[in-house]
This record gives C-alpha cells, structure tokens and sequence, in this order.
C-alpha cells in the first residue's frame, strides 16, 4: 500500500511544490517552455495558502515584481528558460546590488536566442555567473533528481534569505519534465531559514549596514523603518555615493558575503574518490549520466571517481582542487561546448590533464560516452 | 567483460510505450509509473519525448524500473517495447534486447519483426468493451500486466481509477481489465503451444 506523502512527480511539479515548502508568497512571472508547469501550479496553489501570483507582460517585469515583492517581506521567486533567463539579467543584477534575497528558476533547454523549447541543454551555466554586468558573486544550484529539485527549492529560499542575495535554481527540459517518486517530507522536517531582521530602533536602522557577516539585517517595507534603494552604488544607509572608499567597501561587502561563505554555501557530491586517478566532473543531469559511467568504468577496472558540484557558483573550488592533487585526468561532461570546464581549467595543476566531453544536439548525454572518453583519453 | 556491465543493468526493466501522438502514450507512461513506484514499492523514472513528433508522428514514454538507484534516467536498451503502431514498432524495433518482449497493438501493426512477439487488438477491444478507441492505452496496460507481470494489475486499477477524468472510470476499468484477460489469455494460448512442440 502507498504511503500518502510517496508520490510520483515531475521535476517542475517538484520544484513548485518545494517553494510552497520553503514559504513562497509571491510569484511573479511569464510562463515559457520547458518551465511552464511551475507557473501553472503554483498560480492555482499560491492563492489557496494566501500566496499571490501574477503574470507579468514579460520576464523583465516578472523579475522587477519578485524584488519588490520581496522587499515587502515576501518570500518571491520567478520561473523561466533561456530566453526569459537573458532578460532577467538587468534586474537580476539589480536584486544583487540592493541585496533582495529572492529565487530564480531556469530550467535550461537549447540556445542560444529561442533555440530548442522542448530539448534538454546545460548551456546557461556561465550565463548565471556573467549574465548581468559588473562583478557579480551569485549563488547559483544544479539539481539532478526529482527529489533533489524539491529539497533545493527549499535550500534556493534558504540561501537567499541567510545571504540576503538572489539564487539561481538550474534545472533543464528533462528534469522538469521527467518523471521520479518522491518523499514529501513532513514540514517538521523542512528546515526554514527567513532574513535576519534589525534590532536597532528605526531611526538607528541601515539598509545595507556594515557586520561581521556582511549580511545585513533586513527590514521590510511597511514596517516602520525608513531606507532607500538603489542601483545605483551606495553607501550603508543606501544612498548613492561617489566616493572611492566607499564604493570599494560596498564591493567588497558583496563579494566577500558570498565568498568568506562559499564554504557554507558549497555543496557538492562524491563517488568511488579515494583512488581515484581519473576523476569525472559533471553537473545537474549529466551527473546521472556519469553515475551510470563511472560503475561501468570501474566494472573495467578504470579507478575513476566522480564529483558533481552542487552548488555551481560559487564553484567548490576548494575541495576539487584537494581532490585533484592525486588525479592524472580529469574528464568534464557537460551539455553544451565547453563551460565548467574553464573553472576546472583554471585550478588544475599541470600534472592533471582537463579533458571534456560535450554534447549539445538537443538530446541527453548518454553514460556510453563518458565511458568511451574514460577509455580514449586514459592511455 | 561485458557480462560483468549486463550485470550492472540487468537490475533495470526498460521499457518503451510507443505509438502516434494522441493515443496517450505518455498518460500510459504515468499511469504504469505511478502504479510500480508509488504502489509497487520500486524506483522509477518516467521520460518522453516532445516536440513535432508528439503531433501525429512517432511518439514514446520511456519507463526505467528498478530495485535499486535508478542513475541514467532514460531508456539504454529496452527489456519491453510496446508499439501501437507499424512505424514505431519499425521505428524502436532495433532499440529492444535481443530477448526482450514486443507487444504490439495488431489491429494497426501487420508487418511483425518476430514470431516471439505479443499480438493482440488493443483498438478494437477498446472499441468492444468501451465503445471509444480513447482507451486503448488503457487495454495495452492492462495486457502488459499480464505477459510480463511488472505491475500488479490491482496496482494499475487504483491509478487508474485516481488518474482518469471523471465520469469516464467504469470505461477505463472495464478496459483494463479486459486487456489483462486478453494477455492471460494470449498466455495460456502459447504454453499450451509450448506444451505440443
């Protein structure tokens, strides 16, 4: 007999259920393929619990809203494809600067421009880290599984509100699409994380107070404590400055919130490691792909391990260099013509050969690949 | 060598539910999903294919079974194919292992690949028992209970029952339940065979 909480799911459902999990109270987006089963959940779920959701004339709008939204104290999130994904860049940006904890979700299919609506692709990877101008520390996840897509839906909310920083969930077409059972935990078991809020009196409140953390509490609008908000490069109390220390030291506030954490914040998963002489790195799917690879490899004998960065940015730099330092090979598989593959690139020693195996003709990566890369690059 | 990579895949059953698109082959997927997953107690992962082909060409659900951690997602080498009709069964012929089932729906499929496989009408009983051709997915299920016992066929008629639009369950359980005899039945038919030879 099934249990009530066991169900099957699509990795869209899985993530519209995991934000209704995390506490999501507002939506604001514009559907598009493959990402549209989220918007249509949730815009009949949402309203149900007093969550509003609105469809907005485009993705610029759309993500405009969520940072609002969120700066009225709620719990906001946007779901998109490539296409949608470009357009939010400006605003993205905008959510960083001004500090909005608030989550955004690609779910990758194949670009660049409209490229392939129903076709699975890994190719806005780097789009997530550099898509938006200037210098930018996102937070950004690869899930791989259905049940990973609820559970990192939850740790998206979770990151964006403890970082007060936006977070870019990376799915993609056959994720969202496929189908795997999944344990709906109990909200018991659902750790939630909301902003630090401030102590101070309102008179003595900083929107973008200087701290230990470099995270500063966070009031809402409507709450008593007056600030001001702007693109623009500002100082603590946030308003524009021009002055040299300043602009530094805001800089420097947003770049070290994410990297003096990235510890914290990096999540990443291991296989067959400990000897190791070939290691494969691969992320979001393609790491289902290499699961399968790597038991094959070892069935013939190649020490091959695997890592699947979880967290895609910040990059786990640290630990793949540790795990690097005994590895003749490492072998990035990737849905697209080479990305990752540069930040492997730029932390390998020169006794560590980066190789990659790419795949971007619309379909999945199969393990036969990555198997027959092992065995060709391994001599 | 190989023997030892057959051994890591032999935990998984894969199978494909092919056709033209319209004949709810991807609802087939989910209805055989949720009753081996959620009900059977078994991993399980559910892919398609979209896109043109989904409109009237060839199109497919691929289910993958498992024990145990089910890693790649989709379909390798299918242990059973399912087709509806002549082009997906030419179509996914070459995908199914050498000792793999075909199924194949012969009120549509006329040129089968081997003598090994299952045929049954799955149209035709639909429009028999339910008066629709809509629910020839639903017979296939219920036949692929049968010949391969993958899925508890008690299984299949609580998600299908859960699944189906309202007012149209006695259609699809009636449907069910006589593609299950007709496999039994097609069963039964080939031991004896069996049993001459």
């Amino acid at each position: 007999m099934a249990e009530d909480n066991i169900k099957l799911m699509q990795g869209n459902e899985a993530c519209a259920y995991g934000a209704l999990a995390a506490g999501v109270t507002f939506f604001g987006g514009y559907p598009i393929t493959p990402s549209t089963e989220i918007a249509e959940i949730l815009s009949r779920e949402m309203p149900k619990n007093g969550g509003r959701f609105i469809q907005m004339e485009d993705e610029i709008a759309s993500m405009a809203a969520i940072i609002g939204a969120s700066v009225a104290g709620a719990k906001s999130m946007t779901a998109t494809s490539g296409p949608g994904f470009s357009l939010m860049q400006e605003n993205l940006g905008y959510a960083y600067m001004t500090e909005v904890p608030c989550v955004v979700v690609d779910v990758q299919r194949g670009g660049p421009s409209t490229g392939l609506p129903t076709k699975v692709a890994q190719a806005d990877t780097m789009q997530a880290k550099w898509g938006t101008h200037g210098d930018f520390f996102p937070i950004v996840l690869a899930a791989s599984t259905i049940e990973d897509t609820y559970h990192m839906t939850i740790k998206a909310f979770n990151l964006a509100e403890k970082y007060r920083t936006p977070v870019t969930l990376l799915l993609d077409e056959v994720l969202g699409h496929m189908r795997e059972k999944i344990r709906i935990p109990d909200s018991s078991e659902v750790e939630i994380v909301n902003r630090i809020k401030p102590t101070v009196p309102p008179e003595w409140y900083q929107h973008f107070e200087l701290t230990a953390t470099h995270v500063s509490p966070m009031a809402n609008y409507g709450e008593g404590y007056r600030f001001h908000m702007t693109g623009l490069t500002h100082d603590p109390s946030g308003f524009p400055t021009a002055k040299p220390a300043e602009i530094k030291e805001k800089l420097d506030k947003l770049k070290s919130k994410i990297m003096q954490n990235a510890d914290d914040i990096c999540a990443y998963s291991e296989e067959f490691l400990d000897d190791a002489h070939i290691v494969v790195i691969a992320y979001g799917i393609t790491a289902r792909a290499a699961q399968q690879a790597v038991r094959i490899a070892r069935q013939r004998r190649f020490k091959v391990g695997l890592f699947q960065p979880i967290t895609i940015w910040p990059f786990p730099e640290k630990r793949l260099r540790k795990i690097l330092e005994n590895a003749d090979l490492a072998i990035v598989a990737e849905l697209n013509q080479g990305q990752l593959i540069h930040e492997v690139r730029k932390i390998a020693k020169t006794k560590t050969r980066v190789v990659g195996t790419f795949r971007y003709d619309g379909e999945l990566m199969t393990p036969m690949q990555i198997v027959d890369k092992i065995k060709e690059a391994h001599r | 060598m190989k023997k030892q990579n057959k051994k890591e895949n032999d935990a998984r059953f894969e199978v494909r539910l092919s056709g033209s698109g319209g004949q709810g082959l991807i609802f087939a997927g989910v209805l055989l999903s949720e009753a081996v997953g959620v009900y059977g107690g078994k991993n399980v992962t559910q892919t398609q294919s979209y896109g043109p082909e989904a409109r009237g060409g060839a199109s497919r659900s691929d289910v993958v079974i498992s024990e145990g951690t089910i890693y790649y997602p989709k379909a390798m080498e299918l242990d059973l194919l399912m087709a509806l009709t002549q082009e997906a069964c030419d179509k996914y012929y070459a995908d199914l292992k050498e000792d793999g089932i075909l199924i194949v729906d012969s009120t549509y499929v006329r040129l089968v690949p081997t003598d090994r496989a299952y045929c049954l009408e799955f149209t035709r009983a639909a429009r028999r028992v339910a008066g629709t051709p809509v629910v020839t997915n639903v017979v296939a299920l219920g036949a692929l209970s049968a010949i391969t016992g993958i899925v508890d066929i008690n299984n299949l008629e609580k998600v299908v029952l859960g699944r189906a639009p309202r007012g149209t369950e006695d259609k699809n359980k009636a449907a069910l339940h006589e593609g299950y005899r007709m496999g039994q039945e097609l069963l039964k038919q080939r031991e004896a065979e069996k049993a001459v030879t």
